[in-house]
């Protein structure tokens, strides 16, 4: 049976990573080979490097830090931030990613899903979907809470790291990069993201029920039941954290553990 | 002992090559036909597309070589889609032939009506249903990382191995002296490089006792 997936996602900076980590045995603990080495040892499905380098020149450094963990990580390992072009994702698969991450670009130009989902096949295209509730509606009190979304058209896709809405409803959005060749989405809650009080249930359960390619729920988890909530109550494939495993809240075999403990398949 | 890495511009086969030498197996990366004449054993590694492989393979003066060696036994192990070409012909986009090694076809995911998600991408158990040397020390139920959308169809006796995906799925498969997996061992931590070694020991000493 197909097992759900416990994905760490490491933020990296100028080929460092740049959250706080709680391994202290590690040597370096910036190193984001060393940080991916511990994770496999732990139990990780996969992992994903999010480049969050500002500058241009950084992405030399990005490159090398993909074929290191892949020299020594036998486990697939997706590569987003700042994917532009077809150019872009064919320097980051030859150096030994699995997967490239597409977000802000693929709003800009819807074209750029096809065309990379033609080069280089859809199982390596994953389609990165920020969203935030806009509500279009004010509330019993007349008030616009983040929670309180009555349409569907509420869900709007956020990009540049949630500081541009499109207005584009986000299902909609979902269905459209299936249909362009993504073989996976990796959704993001910029409501529940940080804030450690569960993933965004109804988004996720909504667009994982809209499409038929695996949905990668991000953003939110702050406990172990989080995990259990998204894979019990969504169609989620797959679970994303970041700090919750950097700080050591949680670790891996914890949520492993407590997944199998609810009859959830894993690894 | 020398393996060589068929390169067809298949984007993963460097993966493959970094497994194989993270065991110490000596392997090149080759798109010679000399080279797969010469080498003890061929890896056909792959992602993408059946028609573009088997036409880029053919524009490479490759197809009839790997047909040639492989029906004089030299080891021939394909990964992933490299299996699937391993097989008479796929319906992936339109028919196209395969190399013919292994009687069976390509097809969908035959998912048995239930509704699950197409590809299917992750980690699911081996079912062992045949043994093979190349699961020396890897136990039933392991699990193993898969990225595919379609499958391949083929007789009970050539399968080492199914998945359960909703209905069975072939995870690898044997003949002789060719066999494939359909998930990634490159991929699949420990217990990946593990198969990569016993196919690496299956090469040595020529144990190919499967059918």
């Amino acid at each position: 049976m197909l097992a759900k997936r416990i994905i760490p996602c490491l933020d990296i900076d100028n080929g460092r990573v740049v959250k706080g980590t709680n391994f202290i045995h590690l040597q370096d603990v910036g190193d984001p080979t060393a940080i991916a080495k511990e994770y496999n040892e732990q139990g990780a499905d996969e992992i994903v490097f999010l480049d969050i380098t500002a500058s241009s020149d950084g992405r030399g450094t990005l490159l090398d830090v993909i074929e290191r963990t892949a020299s020594e990580v036998f486990l697939p390992v997706t590569v987003g931030g700042g994917i532009r072009t077809t150019e872009d994702i064919k320097e980051i698969l030859r150096v030994g990613a699995d997967k490239v991450s597409i977000n802000s670009a693929a709003v800009k130009d819807e074209t750029l899903v096809a065309r990379a989902a033609d080069m280089f096949g859809s199982q390596c295209i994953v389609v990165a979907i920020d969203v935030k509730r806009v509500p279009s509606k004010p509330d019993y009190n007349g008030v616009f809470p983040p929670d309180f979304c009555t349409d569907i058209n509420d869900f709007h896709v956020v990009i540049h790291g949630g500081r541009q809405d499109t207005g584009i409803n986000a299902v909609e959005w979902a269905k459209k990069v299936e249909k362009l060749g993504a073989g996976e989405i990796l959704l993001t809650s910029m409501d529940t993201d940080g804030v450690k009080k569960g993933f965004d249930l109804e988004i996720t359960k909504i667009i994982a029920d809209a499409v038929s390619i695996p949905v990668i729920a991000s953003g939110g988890c702050g406990c172990l039941e989080d995990f259990a909530d998204v894979f019990n109550k969504t169609d989620a494939s797959a679970a994303l954290a970041a700090s919750l495993f950097h700080f050591g809240i949680i670790s891996v075999p914890q949520v492993k553990q407590f997944l199998k403990s609810k009859e959830i398949p894993v690894r | 002992m020398t393996l060589a890495i068929v390169d067809y511009g298949a984007g993963n086969l460097r993966s493959v090559a970094k497994a194989f030498d993270y065991i110490d197996q000596k392997c090149i990366i080759t798109s010679s036909s000399d080279e797969l004449k010469s080498c003890s054993g061929i890896v056909l590694p792959g992602v993408g597309a059946f028609r573009e492989a088997a036409g880029k393979l053919k524009e490479a003066k490759l197809w009839e070589t790997l047909r040639i060696e492989a029906e004089k036994g030299k080891a021939l192990f394909g990964i992933c889609l490299g299996m699937q070409l391993l097989f008479d012909e796929s319906s992936e986009f339109g028919q196209t032939d395969g190399l013919g090694l292994i009687e069976g076809k390509v097809d969908n995911i035959n998912t048995g009506g239930q509704p699950i998600k197409i590809p299917h991408i992750g980690w699911n158990n081996l079912c062992f249903n045949k043994k093979s040397a190349l699961y020396d020390g890897i136990e039933n139920g392991t699990y193993v990382y898969f990225v595919h959308s379609f499958s391949a169809k083929t007789e009970d006796e050539n399968v080492t191995a199914y998945t359960d995906y909703g209905i069975n799925t072939v995870a690898s498969v044997e003949r002789k002296n060719v066999l494939g997996t359909q998930f990634h061992p490159e991929k699949s931590g420990v217990k990946g490089l593990r198969i990569l070694k016993n196919f690496c020991d299956m090469v040595k000493h020529d144990n190919f006792t499967c059918n």
